[in-house]
């Protein structure tokens, strides 16, 4: 055996004195799958950027060498004249041209620039039955699946005479049906002496089809073994993924929890394009007052999802399930119904859906809650700003009035304004979508204060989070959650990371 | 953590000098043209006719700020503006309505066709751009119908007032004859600046009491100053004409209205958190298809209402009537400093807009520039404005 790739070292560095990579080395041997393992942020998408080119060469340290030379990439395009092709977690395909156009797209097959036709779509007729599509190439990609798009793209990584296939995430969209069938494809390229590197969470998947498997943890190789060896469980990977200390940096919370406060049952969620699929399956949980309940998930496990459909149907299709507030059914069909109930979901993505990064801190902190601060209509500017102001102290927000724009803060301090705006519509329970991402540390401990206190308050909190030492520090009760399914639920005092990894891998058997 | 100690004294608002940037614009260009053309820009006649001649623009950028805030665009207000002419003409000379009724139907019809593209945008979910693209093929059809062909004139003068007529003299003159002052235009100059000094320092006071900050006192005091003098100075100088254009406080009425609708009230608010983010706006529990739904009924009653005043300074309903107006009020509010992708704009700086293309239109004309020029002098104005915009925001934003 011989190894076509071998990264050397690799070290990344990001503007912030931030380390993703901090000497990482990979070994690929040719017409392998080789698996690469780790949580949410370890750096193994940063790694395949490297080696992809997408950060160009001299701004990464260490050496590539593929197929006996050393690579010096300064853009994807020379990556890809190479062979190697990197088929990321969102697709890349254009939705309205044809199958054929999109295979062959950027690298028509054209004589002095005028494309022929009929030896494109034999080309790619040919690509297709490759990867198992029984699609007309001249079908427009947007009615397929994202199955189906998925081997588009496969088949347009084979029209480039890929040696080095990646795949990040493959079969994080997928349903059941269609993640076999790609397993299966990924098997058979094997077989064609295509090598492949697959980045995946799903361990049952990596036992299925990986022949090696690297951990990497917090930007450092952990450990790499074949998966024939005799020790090569799943609780070995796992052990390698999260083994961390826990650090100190959570302050310290004595839980006074009461009765229960919100419960769902049964609650079923269907994808709002490919409706067929489920993304959260018959999920039932409840929160007591002042209890913090982490939801632990790996991304794509459907946490989001499972909030903002509760959160007035603002994800989702075929939405089914009862909600109940304090034993008594509520109805939560739109988003001022729930805040009606006193519930309250501050969002994963604070610039997408949390924050009106144009207006003012003050307008972002009054703008779940006008009614409020307003009579017949007309709002009291002077009570608004005096209510920002006060949340602006309360909560440590780093600026010098409440007129600076939202979208000129940093991370934590978005987060902050986030947090205030949902604290004035006065919840009851309060749905927190990592609360923490993209918050350095000193903004972190900030925001698990806040969490405390508003439990101490007697209100229900949820932390959705991908870090589990943040949901061991901070939650009193934990589900997990998987492929759309709760997996579990453990107390404060059973839980360990290990129990939860297994839990949010588990799967669908 | 540094140790400073709190100062009792509170911070102070920073002066956001861009936000001055066209209104220095536009005295640069008042300036620019009083001295070339000897003074007569500001002469009486040609101030009340810049009034006149412009209100149509100003009403409708008043209605298009709101739908470019919320992120849509209108183009069939030259249309609407032509309909409601002809069916208010139709109705006085054919129906025979008195004056007010005229008026009141023509506002209720505006507010249909609003309600009309409304439910298309908000309900259905076609841009905006397509449904009043279709709105101005539509209503300038249907004027067409109204008015088969023809023109209808000799409208009651009550009518042709709204657009065209003063206040009456109520206290008299200063002088007699020729260079003799209406009394009352000069009463509501310093009726204005009354009200103004008092909102602003009532407005301080409580920011004030509150402990908000406050801008310096200085430029509080210039600022204000400086809006007196000229305030005085322009009804001083109107006086000196016919009085006071009753579209004139048709006007003041709708700006003063629509910036307390924009910054004071829930549906403002609305408004602008459609336009900065819809999806943080729907997730924040704002009902986002009631509010474009409603910010198109305004846009309708307000093409209405210029309708009336085009109809009524024109003394009569043509099928041509409002050709491009709809160029011109979005115009305006682009020069105002609104931006392209919503979210931003203020009821203030689409007046400012819309008076430096009307400066710009009657200082060509009293120059006798070619109508050609002052075509490619406008779009070029227009477009340098909204450069200097974009840049001085990707400045603030490298900050």
């Amino acid at each position: 055996m011989t190894a076509i790739l071998s990264m050397n070292q690799i070290t990344k560095d990001f503007s912030g004195g931030v380390r993703a990579l901090d000497g990482v080395s990979l070994e690929v041997e040719r017409g392998q799958v080789h698996a690469i393992c780790g949580e949410n942020g370890a750096g193994k998408s940063t790694l395949m950027k490297v080696l992809s080119g997408v950060y160009p060469v001299g701004s990464y340290g260490g050496s590539i060498t593929f197929e006996n030379h050393e690579t010096a990439y300064r853009s994807i395009n020379d990556s890809e004249a190479d062979g190697i092709v990197i088929i990321h977690q969102e697709l890349a395909l254009s939705p309205y041209l044809s199958i054929a156009e999109n295979i062959f797209l950027g690298n028509e097959i054209a004589t002095r620039g005028v494309v022929d036709w009929p030896k494109t779509n034999r080309e790619a007729t040919m690509l297709l039955a490759r990867v198992g599509l029984d699609e007309l190439p001249s079908t427009p990609v947007l009615e397929l699946g994202v199955g189906k798009q998925q081997l588009v793209e496969i088949a347009k990584a084979l029209s480039k005479q890929v040696k080095l296939l990646i795949l990040d995430e493959p079969t994080a969209a997928l349903n059941d049906e269609d993640s076999a069938h790609l397993l299966d494809l990924i098997n058979s390229l094997r077989g064609q002496g295509i090598t492949c590197i697959i980045i995946s969470h799903k361990l049952k998947e990596i036992r299925r089809i990986a022949d090696t498997v690297t951990i990497i943890r917090d930007g450092q190789t952990i450990e790499t073994f074949e998966m024939k060896e005799a020790d090569a469980t799943e609780a070995r990977i796992i052990r390698a993924m999260v083994g961390r200390d826990l650090d100190s940096m959570f302050p310290p919370h004595t839980p006074d929890i009461g009765d229960e406060l919100f419960r769902v049952e049964n609650w079923t969620v269907h994808h709002p394009v490919d409706t067929t699929r489920k993304v959260v399956d018959d999920a039932s949980f409840s929160v007591r007052a002042g209890e913090i309940v982490g939801f632990a998930g790996l991304m794509g496990a459907g946490r989001t999802e499972l909030a903002m459909s509760i959160f007035g149907r603002s994800y989702g299709s075929h939405i089914s399930g009862t909600a109940f507030k304090e034993g008594k059914e509520i109805s939560v069909k739109s988003v001022s119904e729930a805040i009606g109930h006193g519930i309250a979901y501050a969002t994963e993505d604070r610039k997408h859906f949390g924050l009106n990064l144009i207006g003012s801190i003050a307008v972002n902190v009054s703008a779940a809650a006008l009614s409020k601060l307003s009579r017949f209509g007309i709002v009291d500017r002077f009570a608004e700003n005096k209510v920002a102001e006060d949340y602006r102290g309360q909560m440590n927000i780093k600026t010098p009035n409440v007129s600076v724009l939202a979208g000129n803060l940093s991370g934590g301090n978005q987060q902050k304004v986030v947090l205030s705006k949902w604290m004035f519509s006065g919840p009851d329970i309060l749905i927190l979508d990592e609360p923490t991402r993209g918050i350095d540390v000193g903004a972190k401990y900030e925001i698990y204060g806040i969490i405390n206190d508003l439990a101490r308050q007697g209100k229900a909190v949820v932390v959705i989070s991908s870090e589990l030492p943040e949901l061991l520090g901070l939650c009193d009760r934990i589900y997990a959650i998987s492929e759309g399914t709760i997996t579990g639920e453990i107390d404060r005092a059973d839980a360990t990371q290990e129990r939860l990894m297994h839990l949010m891998t588990a799967g669908k058997d | 953590m540094s140790t400073t100690t709190p100062t009792r004294k509170l911070p102070k608002m920073r002066v956001d000098l861009r936000q001055y940037g066209i209104l220095a614009a536009l005295a640069v260009i008042v300036i620019l043209f009083q001295v070339l053309t000897d003074g007569r820009l500001l002469l009486p006649g040609n101030l009340n006719n810049l009034i006149q001649q412009n209100a149509y623009v100003l009403i409708l950028a008043v209605g298009m700020v709101i739908v470019i805030i919320a992120g849509h665009i209108d183009l069939s207000v030259g249309s609407v503006v032509a309909m409601v002419g002809a069916v208010a003409a139709i109705s006085m000379s054919q129906w025979g309505m008195p004056w007010w009724a005229a008026v009141i139907i023509s506002l209720l019809l505006g507010a249909a066709v609003g309600a009309w593209q409304g439910f298309w945008v908000a309900f259905v979910g076609i841009p905006a751009f397509i449904v009043t693209l279709a709105g101005m093929l539509l209503f300038r059809g249907l004027t067409l119908v109204f008015l088969t062909g023809g023109t209808i004139n000799a409208l009651p003068g009550e009518f042709n007032a709204i657009g065209g007529g003063w206040l009456p003299e109520l206290f008299g003159t200063i002088g007699e004859g020729r260079g003799s002052r209406d009394i009352l235009t000069i009463v509501l100059g310093v009726l204005a600046v009354a009200m103004l000094i008092t909102q602003q320092v009532r407005s301080r006071a409580k920011q004030r009491s509150l402990e908000l900050p406050v801008e310096r006192s200085v430029s509080f005091w210039i600022k204000n100053g400086v809006a007196a003098v000229v305030i005085l100075a322009l009804t001083f100088q109107l006086s000196a004409y016919r009085g006071t254009p009753i579209i004139l406080i048709i006007l003041a009425v709708l700006i003063l209205l629509f910036t307390f609708v924009l910054n004071q009230t829930v549906f403002g608010r609305h408004v602008y958190a459609i336009g900065g983010n819809l999806f943080a706006a729907q997730m924040s529990g704002v009902k986002t298809s009631w509010i474009n739904f409603f910010v198109f009924v305004n846009m309708g009653v307000l093409a209405g209402l210029a309708g009336v005043v085009t109809t009524a300074r024109a003394g009569g309903a043509v099928a041509s009537a409002g050709q491009s107006f709809e160029l011109d009020a979005i115009a305006a509010v682009f020069i105002g400093g609104a931006a392209v992708t919503g979210g931003v704009g203020t009821v203030i700086g689409a007046v400012i807009g819309a008076l430096i293309m009307g400066v710009l239109n009657m200082g060509l004309s009293i120059l006798s520039v070619d109508a050609a020029w002052q075509q490619t002098i406008k779009g070029l104005v227009l477009l340098l404005a909204v450069a200097f915009d974009v840049m001085s925001k990707r400045r603030a934003g490298r900050r």
